[in-house]
């Protein structure tokens, strides 16, 4: 790929001074040497005032004195160092997320510092209770706690007060409702205690539970920002760039949210769509795969509309970008996907349904703890004290960490294995499906084409073929580009046409039927069945025709085999048709299959399915399963699906197999496994507290121990989950 | 016990300054790529030259 030919001042952004500033995701840095090279690479081309690597997320960061050199430039120079460079839109690096983290992490420090020198206050006063400590410096004690306890509440709780009362307001209940609660509860009473001259203040307890919560979310969005810093990257990798034709005539390569409706962009042969639009000059040969499923080409020219994800396989296309248009395709492709991800929303995530049982239960337990003080003959002062010891002790510390600790280890080792997840509460979802549905284009099927029948074909055809396909960008040449490793010398690619060269005098060609100049008649006879023709002339023999289709990914029978292994049931939705969609049904075995669905088809079955109780986890890549992907029980893509689909899904797969698939079950299962036992550990944990606290024996030593050490058990046996990272059936990647 | 009356500030304020070297390192992007930090650390010798000043 030149990038040489290619206008990047899109991608720029000015910092000021006369310095301009470029972002550029990197492929294939691996080690610290990597690194070093890269910088110093960099670092000795004059211009360039700072170039850093980003080792966490491959980002080089680029910076230079504006008109010294061109962001081509840097890019060239990255790849005569060896590495291929993407430039990054601006316009798509997150930033509110970073806000947040950041956020996060300022409420986790504070929530630290309190805690640190609060426990060292409050282990005097333990200690001094046992001995001898007089009243007035446990006075003083309990209120520099007070002190450091009240503002670091306020700022470090926030994210929690915040979450509960949004909860709250929409007549709901999260897990940060009990946890504001308690806090909220143990600071006042202990403000109470501090007042009055009381024995027992809870301030490290309200603040040490906050600290281990937020130490939780903190590790949580770390997790998350990395899997979206690499989504982000592949984005970039995947180049979502267009043409844009601009008024005068010349033509500039922009990201894609630089585009505007009415726009006109170039779309090259070979060149994936990446807006919605409608052909203005140009005829050409359209792959829909990606769309709907289908495998055969569909022919367009002016006034056809055309879609992003689409392939142009024959010719050179000026497309009018176009808004969201009624009664097309996309538009009913987006109307069921805002209903389903509407559906989608009133689902429960597994700890906030743990929420909904505990806050009741507990709640009920400290009323009735004060009543029976009451009743029992005591002030209603103690009774409150009990009623809110009952409500301390309880404090979901376990049960906020229960659910949350394990979804970072299980979304860390699924980062490993090669899926991305986008919901953090997928994990548990996968663990649930029960059945597999598959899109059968472009992910039961490799997206890239393969021969249909190497063998046929004399090897010595297929090598020379390969070097021909080696210079051309077709699509379907890719099929052949493996069987060789250098291109033929002086070839010349005629777009939509094919590839020639002349070697010792003889013409060797590849490319289309005319091309090679085959007859009628043998274009005839070689056109049968599902799959695509590319055709081969050496000088004036007859031309060969190899054919070429959407091969199974290699692994895709040995997945569904694992699947129905673990006793899931398979079935294979697609759009394509009838034929297509058996052949490859027939050869992975699979009895479940309909063919020629529309994307309201698949949500139907989809809805059929979940009407008989069955947990659906959707597997697809195109446009038309984007909706079906939402509506789904959950949901996962291959790398190489469509935007749209991408975001629709709960995760997204990386590599050329299918076995991320069974990976993602498996750990999730595990996962599943351990957020039981820690919720059932949670529960037992109650059990035991609660009759302690409501007979008043709960001090703040005990408090202190009983949260802590619960929420040191849930860690750890979240941490159990990473052994089986050595188990796995995936090679890492 | 007077001695709580220095000890106690001292404590506070060694803890403060934590913080305050936290929160600072934080903002100055210390944070921002620990894999990276600790790579570079072993190869100081080939880093850029800018970085060497």
């Amino acid at each position: 790929m030149g990038f040489h030919d290619r206008d990047l001042k899109s991608f720029v952004t000015a910092v000021g001074d006369g310095i301009e500033h470029i972002d550029l995701a990197v492929e294939g840095v691996r080690c610290a040497g990597c690194m070093a090279k890269i910088e110093k690479g960099l670092g000795t081309v004059p211009g360039i005032t700072r170039a850093r690597l980003n080792f966490t997320n491959r980002r080089l960061a680029v910076e230079w004195k504006t008109g010294e050199l061109a962001p081509a430039d840097v890019v060239e120079k990255v790849a005569q160092l060896g590495y291929r460079a993407h430039p990054f839109d601006p316009g798509a690096v997150a930033g509110a997320e970073a806000a947040e983290a950041r956020r996060l992490m300022k409420a986790m420090a504070v929530a630290g510092f309190a805690a640190m020198n609060i426990m060292l206050l409050s282990v005097s006063v333990w200690a001094g209770n046992a001995s001898d400590i007089t009243p007035e410096t446990r006075d003083l004690f309990h209120w520099l706690s007070a002190l450091i306890a009240i503002p670091a509440v306020a700022y470090s709780g926030r994210p929690f007060f915040e979450s509960a009362f949004h909860a709250l307001s929409n007549r709901a209940v999260n897990m940060d409702v009990p946890i504001t609660l308690g806090v909220l509860l143990a600071v006042g009473m202990s403000l109470v205690e501090t007042f009055t001259g009381g024995r027992h203040a809870y301030f490290d307890a309200a603040v040490m539970l906050l600290f281990f919560l937020l130490v939780g979310r903190f590790l949580d969005m770390n997790m998350r920002r990395r899997t979206r810093a690499q989504a982000e990257n592949l984005a970039a990798l995947k180049g979502e760039t267009a043409t844009k034709v601009l008024p005068d005539g010349s033509t500039r390569v922009v990201p894609v949210s630089a585009i505007d409706p009415g726009d006109r962009v170039l779309v090259a042969v070979g060149e994936r769509l990446s807006v919605d639009g409608i052909i203005e000059t140009g005829k050409t040969e359209i792959d829909q795969s990606l769309v709907t499923g289908e495998t055969t080409y569909a022919a367009a020219g002016p006034g056809d509309r055309v879609y992003a994800g689409t392939l142009n396989m024959t010719g050179a296309l000026t497309v009018q970008v176009t808004a969201a248009a009624k009664g097309t395709l996309l538009d009913e492709v987006n109307t069921l996907l805002e209903a389903a991800q509407t559906a989608r929303s009133t689902r429960l995530a597994l700890a906030d349904k743990a929420a909904g049982y505990y806050a009741p239960l507990v709640h009920t337990a400290a009323a009735l703890t004060f009543v029976g003080w009451l009743v029992a003959g005591a002030g209603w002062q103690p009774a409150m004290m009990a009623a809110i010891a009952v409500l301390i002790i309880t404090c979901p510390c376990a049960l906020g960490l229960a659910v949350p600790a394990v979804q970072v280890v299980a979304s860390g080792l699924l980062f490993r294995s090669g899926v991305l997840l986008n919901s953090g509460d997928a994990v548990e979802r996968f663990a649930d499906a029960d059945m597999v549905v598959f899109d059968k284009t472009g992910t039961l099927t490799s997206p890239e084409p393969t021969l249909v029948d190497p063998d046929a074909i004399p090897a010595e055809t297929l090598a020379t073929a390969g070097r021909l396909a080696l210079s051309s960008k077709h699509p379907l040449a890719a099929a052949l580009k493996a069987y060789a490793t250098a291109p033929m010398p002086g070839a010349t690619e005629e777009p939509g046409q094919g590839v020639r060269a002349q070697i010792d005098g003889v013409e060797y060609r590849l490319g289309s039927a005319a091309f090679c100049s085959a007859s009628p008649d043998q274009v005839g006879e070689a056109e049968r069945g599902t799959h695509s023709l590319v055709w081969f002339r050496k000088g004036d023999a007859a031309p060969l025709p190899i054919a070429v289709e959407q091969g199974l990914r290699r692994d895709a029978r040995e997945v569904i085999e694992k699947l129905k292994e673990r006793g899931l049931g398979v079935m294979i939705l697609s759009g394509d048709r009838v034929e297509a969609v058996d052949a490859a049904a027939d050869e992975l075995g699979v009895a479940d299959r309909r063919a020629g669905l529309k994307p309201a088809d698949k949500i139907a079955v989809l809805e059929d399915l979940s009407r008989q109780g069955r947990k659906v986890l959707m597997v697809g890549d195109g446009l038309n399963d984007a909706p079906a992907l939402a509506s789904a029980h959950v949901s996962i893509s291959p790398v190489t699906a469509v935007h749209l689909s991408q975001a629709a899904a709960d995760a997204v797969f990386l590599g050329e197999t299918l076995m991320p698939v069974v990976t993602a079950i498996d750990i999730s299962r595990r996962a599943r496994r351990a957020m039981d036992q820690n919720l059932w550990f949670a529960a037992l944990y109650n059990l035991c507290a609660v009759p302690v606290a409501v007979f008043g024996f709960v001090t703040p030593l005990i408090a202190a121990l009983a949260m802590s050490g619960s929420s040191v058990i849930v860690t750890l046996n979240a941490l159990r989950v990473r052994l089986m990272a050595g188990k796995l059936e995936a090679p890492r990647q | 016990m007077n001695v709580l009356f220095i000890l106690i500030p001292v404590a506070l304020g060694l803890g403060l300054l934590g913080l305050a070297a936290f929160l600072w390192s934080m903002k100055s992007g210390q944070f921002d790529d620990l894999d990276g930090a600790a790579w570079r650390a072993i190869s100081d010798d080939d880093l850029p030259s800018e970085d060497k000043k």
